[in-house]
């Protein structure tokens, strides 16, 4: 969604909008009473739409202090997806020969009706136990791991975690293409372009392993 | 690089906001949210009046000085123009720019302003006289008010200017002024359009 005052230049443009869209309720309405009130809400509701459909201007890339560590930290982003196969098998060879600290983060994903209205409880848990499990798997495979709940919006969730991480890698778990709510929203895309660090893609198919 | 981490582990992380709009812009984002509902319910009343009476409006033997009015209308609508030209002005480093323009919006808002209160003054009416004259003061008013602040707001914006405060780095001031003006502007059309024209 854009907003309309979001800047200087926004709400210049929008006194254009509203200026021509004044002039053409007040023709409409000159001609009929109800015309004009037809032409003012095809006109406001149309606006609103144009506003509402129109994308966020993105955000600009993220510097987060991180470099070489006598410890390599990885910093893994995964949901459902963070007990996965592949994923063990990706971060096993991430840390190979050399010492190296996981931090797993899982966000806490919630419904949008629940996300409004602040109602996060039964999502954190959630997320919660999935990162609890995730670590005490991790450490039978002998990583060194902790894990925490992130923020809901998981490019939040990552930058949350590297200001305080201060992470050399990022993995991003997801489901495969078409099951994956995070690719449909082009997360992996989006993180490349915000943070400076090398991030890996890695897809779970939870079905398939399961079989 | 390490240096870096190693401060960074030391002390608490810097802190950041999250909204990725700038605070102060963000903070004007929320005060104009209330204004919006504070106009909203003066439009309310506004409304219930018409509506609720089923007679002409203005109602008889009211006149509205219409083409005043509009004249008003070009010159608050031409004052977002001057400030927008003062903030592009600005951020191409011309200085002049930015003080010529912040100036004549500055001048146009305190004519609207002048012009508004000597209509008032020949208007033959009181708000005590009836429902369309307190809420056609109430509404006129309210906006008078808040061109009274935006005329406060550029007056502090223009004595910066010549003092060189702003730059092509730094003109937020210049940014959160110019956003509230345009608001005042966007209000104004359609008080005149609901309140004048239809």
């Amino acid at each position: 969604m854009q907003n309309p005052l979001r800047s200087e230049a926004a709400a210049f443009r929008f006194v254009g909008v509203v200026v021509v869209a004044a002039a053409l309720i007040v023709g409409a309405a000159r001609a009929n009473t109800w015309f004009g009130l037809a032409v003012a809400l095809v006109l406001v509701g149309g606006v609103a739409l144009w506003y509402w459909h129109e994308p966020s201007p993105a955000p600009p890339p993220v510097e987060v202090p991180h470099g070489e560590h006598a410890v390599h930290r990885v910093l893994v982003i995964a949901n459902e997806t963070v007990g996965g196969r592949a994923l063990s098998q990706t971060l096993i060879e991430c840390v190979r020969g050399r010492p190296a600290e996981l931090l797993v983060v899982a966000p806490a994903l919630n419904s949008q009706l629940r996300y409004w209205t602040s109602d996060e409880d039964g999502a954190r848990a959630a997320a919660q136990e999935r990162v609890h499990a995730s670590v005490a798997a991790l450490g039978e495979l002998g990583l060194a791991a902790r894990g925490e709940v992130g923020d809901a919006e998981p490019l939040q969730a990552i930058e949350d975690a590297m200001r305080t991480f201060g992470a050399d890698e990022v993995v991003i778990s997801t489901h495969p293409v078409g099951r994956s709510n995070w690719l449909e929203h082009g997360l992996v895309e989006e993180a490349r372009r915000r943070f400076d660090l090398p991030i890996t893609h890695v897809i779970v198919d939870l079905e398939a392993e399961g079989a | 690089m390490a240096a870096i981490h190693a401060e960074h582990l030391e002390h608490p992380p810097e802190p950041y906001y999250s909204s990725r709009v700038a605070p102060p812009i963000l903070g004007m984002f929320l005060f104009i949210a209330s204004e919006v509902m504070l106009f909203g319910s003066f439009f309310t009343a506004y409304f219930f009046v018409r509506v609720v009476n089923g007679v002409q409006w203005p109602t008889p033997p009211f006149h509205l000085p219409v083409f005043v009015a509009l004249i008003n209308t070009c010159i608050l609508v031409t004052s977002s123009f001057t400030m927008h030209w003062a903030l592009q002005s600005i951020k191409r480093g011309n200085v002049w720019g930015l003080r010529a323009g912040l100036l004549l919006t500055f001048l146009m808002g305190l004519t609207f302003l002048l012009t508004q209160a000597r209509e008032y003054s020949r208007l033959g009416f009181a708000p005590k006289d009836g429902a369309f004259p307190t809420i056609f003061y109430s509404l006129t008013g309210l906006h008078g008010a808040h061109v009274f602040v935006g005329l406060s707001i550029l007056l502090f914006m223009t004595i910066r200017a010549f003092r060189g405060h702003f730059s092509p780095e730094h003109h937020h001031g210049v940014e959160i002024g110019g956003i509230y003006w345009h608001f005042v502007d966007v209000m104004w059309i359609v008080v005149y359009t609901t309140v004048y024209i239809l």
